[in-house]
Parts: C-alpha cells; structure tokens; sequence
C-alpha cells in the first residue's frame, strides 16, 4: 500500500498499463515533452518516447477520430483532452463513430477519452463543465467518473482493458487534494459497480466524483443530528449499477441524488426515474435531486459558490426528507 | 499606403497601454489578487492593436484571448476589465466570466469562447449578414497558430471563400500553441499557405511592427469592401511570456526568446516615433504617465467595485426568461 495522489494514481495506471502492454499509447495536446496541462503524463514522454506519448496538433475531433482508428487495428488509445470542455469538439467523432461501431458492423473501438471536468476552480464557463450528461443519451459508451485514488487507478486500468469507448472523467478539483491508499500490486475496479463509501440506514446519498466528498461532510454533520447516511458512489455512470442502487434504496427508503451537472436533464432524472419504476413501494419520501444550477459556470466567486452544490444543500434536503 | 501621424499616435498609445495593462494585471496576479487563471499577449500586442485599429466603428470583431489590444482599441475600457479579473459586479460580464473571455454587441466586439477558432465560423457569419443586407462593413477574426489547425478553422475558410464575404481572418502566429512548437501543429512554416487551399489571398507579415499589421489589415478591410472576399493575414511573432502566467515556458529555447526581446513592439515603435519625428521623448512619457494613471484607477475601481450576489448566476441565461 502506498498512499498518494488522484493525480498520481491515473500517472501511475497510464505508466503501468504502458509497460504492461505495448499497444497501449497516449495522444494529446501538451501531453508529451510538457507533460501535461496538468502535469498528469509528467515523465512518460522521456521513459516511452513520442510514438507512445504524442503530442498532437490542436484537433481534438482529428485526434479523436485517429485514435478510434487506432484502435480499430487492435492498439489501445489513451487520449486527453486537456480540458473536459474541448470534448465538445471531438462530440461527432465520440457520438457518430466510436459509440456505433460496435453495434454497426462489429468494430471494437477500444479508446479511453481522460477528461479533467468540473468546477470549484474559478475557470468559468469553458473551463469547469461536467459534460458527462452530454453522453448519457448515447448507447455504445462508458462512461466512469472516479471519486478517491484507489477507483481512480483501479478504473483507468479497467477502462484501458476494455474493448469499449470509455469516458473517463477526472475531476480536476480532486487532483492535487484528495489522497487515499493505494495497492502496490495490479488490481483494478470493475466497470458499473458502485461502491458503498457508507454504511448508513436512514437515508441513501447517491452520488459521483466530487460529490461524494461533499456528501460524506454533510453525513457527518447529520450523523451529529441522529441521522445515520448511506452514501453510493456511482463511480460509473454508464451502465448505472442499477442492483446497488435499487438494494439502498430497499434498505433506506429515502433517497437523494447529488450530482455537480445542472440539475435539468441530468443523471438525477434518470436515477429517480428507475428507482420510481422499481422499487416504488419502499420509498417512505420524494426522491429529491440535487444538481448545480440551470445555468453556465459562472467565474465569480459567490456565483459559483451558488452555482455548485454544496454540503448545506445536502443537509437541508436531508432533514426534510427525513421529517417527511 | 500611407499612414497619418494621428493613427500612428494612435497605435502607439493602445500598443503602450495594452503592455502597460497587461503587465500590471500579470503583477497582481502573481500577488494572488486575482481568481483563475491570466494569459497575456506580452511580445505580440502590435497584432490585436494593429488589427483593431484598421478596422471602422461600424465593423464587428470576434478575437481569442490574446486579443487585449483589441478589447480596449474598441472601447472595451480598461476598468471594465479590470473589474471582470477581479470578478466583480462591475466587469463586463458582471462576473459571469473571467479574463477576457468578454464581449459587447454595442462596440461591435464578440464573446470569445474559448474553444479555439470558433469564432472564425462565427465571424464569417457575421460577414455573410453585411453582404445580404449590402452592407459596406467587416467582419474580423483572429486565432493562434494552434487553432487553425481545428476543423472549424477549415470550415470557415471554405464557406468564406465560397460566399466571398467580406471577413478578413487574423492569424497570431507566435509559434507556440501552449507547449506544441509550430513544427509538430503543422508540417509547414507559413500558416499562410493554409489560405491558398481555399484559394483565399493571404499575407504573411512581420507581427511586431504594428504599422506592417495596420497596413495589411487596412489592405484586406478594402478588398472585403469592395466586395473582392475574404483575407488571411499571418502575423509572425514570439510570446515572450509563458502559455499563462503559472507557465514557466521552459519549452522554449531562451535564444529563441533573447532573439525575439530585440524585436519588441513597444520599443521598436517608439524608436519609429522618434526617428521619424513623429513624437518626441517628451510626448512619449506624456502618453505613459496618462497611461499609468488610467490603469491605477482601473485598479481603484475593480477593487472598491462589489462582488455580484450568488443568485445573479442563473441571472440572464435566457433573453426571453423562462
Ligand atoms: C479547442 C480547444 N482545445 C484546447 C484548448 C486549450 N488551449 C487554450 S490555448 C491553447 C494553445 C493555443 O495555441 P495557439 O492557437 O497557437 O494560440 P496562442 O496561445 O499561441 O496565442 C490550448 C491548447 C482550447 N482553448 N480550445
């Protein structure tokens, strides 16, 4: 066990599943002689050279279409966009191609597309989106959005084994400040499990990425006031681990969803939808959904700070769900 | 083409208050005064200058972010600015967005979005609107070296060249996108022979002498004028600071940047200035003392302005509310 970084645990999957596996190679923008915008790729350009650790022309649709390519022919493609934002603009190449190949004429596209996302950093509207939800309503892709460095390394090897278009969205605010034991050894987490981060029975918080940060402050502070939280980390968003949803909320009977994408159209609507639909009869309150604002990322800070959900928010909801 | 001794006061005064402006911005941020991040032009303000001032009131502009000099040539003032890196009420975007990812219809400027060149497309657009409406005015656009490598940079040359509107295209060649050296963003050394595939006319000039951008720019708004299409100008130039100011730039060889501090903007236009007699050393530390005024109160003003309410963020997302 070695205790380190978000950041150093997605290096250090990138670096062992390199030299673990020829096939497997990085293309980006900055991501080479650089190392990074955030210094995430720092040291694999210099120990696999620039045909496994490329840097590329400003393109991401180009570069996302070659890497799809890539893999077509059997390589492992490991891409970044050097911010989740700029996916907008590989969107046609993620959508069109990668997603349909399978499903169209039988063509494994085994990419990782590695997205640093999300706010909480005064970036602003093209620097601090969580795009996830963009994707949701596509067929064909994973997608997977670890919250601590143990899933964040364990699911970046998973997603480079998999003969799938993996989503990996990285949230940026966790790089450099969130720490966690990791393995020593090879392990990795599987794709479309949930993970229970705690145990709880009165409630059930699902949630993802940095969220669940934010979540297991405020089931301290509830934990304060008697009220004993589960908290869900999705960890993959597509498949939804539907069985480890649908058993909490069996368990629990009260059910919150947090998410950091505006809470319109996002991943809470489809959640409480399935929960509705299955397990309707153990629901002892309204399903309630808690997501950023309806608007763009804004950059100043008491916007922002209204912009993202926040502990509070949780703890209210949670105390009226529970008077109800 | 000749040039007037107004406009080249002109160029100066913007070229000085933008270098001026931009390295004061870059102080305070390095005292932890400002949220996020900063990119400057430092070393490339005679391009965004150059550009902007060729162009008439009437003309509409959609720059990128090391655009600056034209932000403030079109009356985007430098306390509006000001206030936007310190993300207050005040700022042009009332603290929606930072640094100069900014706009304003009424001078005729466009919110950049930072997604590179995609503004080019836009600002065609913009150009197709003045040719339906038979309108005599320019659309301009600018991007870095890097963006024209996006798709969206191709698209816009095309449909530009096709329709024949009145745009003309600005490249910011400064031979870095962030890290990437101009060789491994294209496997040419002119961005200007992108233009020939479009069969758009295109000029490559020296990006550090704001006359030569003024002068091309002033050529190409004529053509687009007179109903000829578009144009592609590549301005050769250095940044002489890192991609943003938290980037030590150690990926660039320090002749290459000892090479270009010879050529600076600033400098090099005031040595113009008093050679040529157009202004004396005494008018020039006039135009900075005004200079160094204006920006102290910008600063005053950005700091005493106040920050917006939280609530404001879902504040203006529809035109018509929902
Ligand atoms: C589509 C897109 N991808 C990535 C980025 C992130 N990014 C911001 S600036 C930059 C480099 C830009 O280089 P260039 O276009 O040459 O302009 P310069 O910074 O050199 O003026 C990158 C990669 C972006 N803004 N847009």
């Amino acid at each position: 066990m070695s205790e380190i970084t978000y950041l150093q645990a997605i290096h250090d999957a990138l670096d062992e599943e390199m030299s673990d596996n020829k096939d497997v190679f990085l293309m980006g923008e900055d991501i080479g002689y650089y190392g990074g915008a955030f210094r995430v790729t720092e040291g694999l350009y210099d120990k696999y050279g620039r045909w496994r650790v490329i840097d590329t022309p400003l393109s991401e649709s180009g570069f996302t279409g070659a890497a799809i390519g890539a893999s077509l022919m059997g390589m492992r493609p490991v891409i970044e966009m050097q911010f989740a934002d700029f996916i907008s603009c590989a969107f046609d190449q993620i959508v069109t191609v990668a997603a349909k190949n399978y499903f169209r004429w039988g063509g494994k596209t085994p990419i990782v597309v590695r997205s640093p996302f999300g706010g909480n950093v005064h970036g602003g509207a093209f620097h601090s989106q969580c795009p996830e939800g963009w994707f949701l309503n596509v067929p064909g892709l994973k997608i997977v959005a670890p919250s601590n460095p143990y899933d964040a390394k364990g699911l970046l090897k998973s997603s480079i084994r998999d003969d799938d278009p993996v989503l990996y969205f990285e949230h940026k605010f966790l790089y450099r400040r969130i720490k966690g034991d990791v393995p020593d050894e090879d392990y990795t987490v599987p794709i479309g499990k949930s993970r229970i981060t705690r145990e709880g029975k009165d409630l059930t918080v699902i949630t993802y990425s940095a969220m669940v940060h934010v979540a297991s402050e405020a089931a301290e502070i509830l934990e304060g006031e008697g009220i004993s939280t589960e908290i869900i980390d999705l960890r993959t968003l597509m498949p939804l681990d539907k069985d480890g949803i649908l058993a909490s909320v069996k368990k629990t009977n009260k059910v919150i969803i947090l998410y950091e994408t505006p809470r319109t159209g996002g991943i809470g609507g489809e959640i409480a939808a399935l929960i509705s639909e299955d397990v309707f009869d153990y629901l002892d309150g309204p399903i309630i959904r808690i997501g950023a604002k309806d608007t763009p990322v804004p950059y100043s800070p008491p916007m922002e700070e209204c912009y993202l959900p926040n502990v509070d928010d949780v703890v209210v909801a949670a105390r009226k769900l529970i008077a109800y | 083409m000749d040039i007037e001794k107004a406009d080249l006061l002109r160029l100066y005064h913007f070229l000085k208050l933008t270098r001026r402006f931009e390295d004061r911005i870059t102080a305070l941020y390095r005292q932890g005064r400002i949220l996020g991040g900063v990119w400057t032009s430092n070393g490339m303000e005679a391009i965004s200058v150059g550009y902007a001032c060729a162009l008439d009131k009437d003309d509409v502009i959609a720059p990128y972010f090391r655009d600056m000099g034209a932000y403030i040539v079109r009356g985007i003032t430098v306390n509006r600015i000001m206030a936007q890196y310190f993300g207050k009420k005040t700022g042009v975007t009332g603290g929606r967005e930072g640094n100069v990812h900014v706009g304003d219809i009424n001078l005729g400027v466009l919110g950049y979005p930072s997604h590179l060149a995609d503004n080019y497309p836009v600002a065609a657009g913009v150009a197709l609107s003045f040719k339906i409406r038979g309108e005599r005015r320019v659309a301009a656009a600018c991007t870095g070296d890097g963006g024209t490598s996006r798709g969206d940079f191709h698209e816009a040359m095309n449909m530009a060249s096709v329709w024949k509107v009145p745009v003309v295209f600005v490249c910011n060649n400064n031979q870095y996108a962030y890290s990437t050296p101009l060789s491994l963003q294209m496997a040419i050394n002119n961005v200007a022979e992108r233009a020939l595939a479009y069969s758009i006319p295109a000029e490559t000039v020296d990006g550090n002498d704001v006359i030569e951008v003024f002068l091309a720019m002033k050529r190409a708004c004529e053509r687009a004028r007179e109903g000829n299409g578009p144009s592609f100008i590549e301005c050769r130039t250095m940044r002489m600071h890192g991609h943003s100011e938290h980037d030590a730039a150690k990926y660039v060889p320090r002749e290459l940047l000892e090479e270009w501090k010879k050529k600076d903007p600033v400098i090099r236009m005031e040595n113009y200035l008093l050679s040529n007699n157009v202004a004396s050393q005494k008018d020039l530390s006039d135009i900075d003392a005004g200079i160094m005024k204006e920006i102290a109160e910008a600063e005053e003003f950005a700091e005493k302005s106040p920050l917006p309410e939280g609530e404001d963020a879902v504040k203006g997302v529809y035109a018509t509310p929902v």
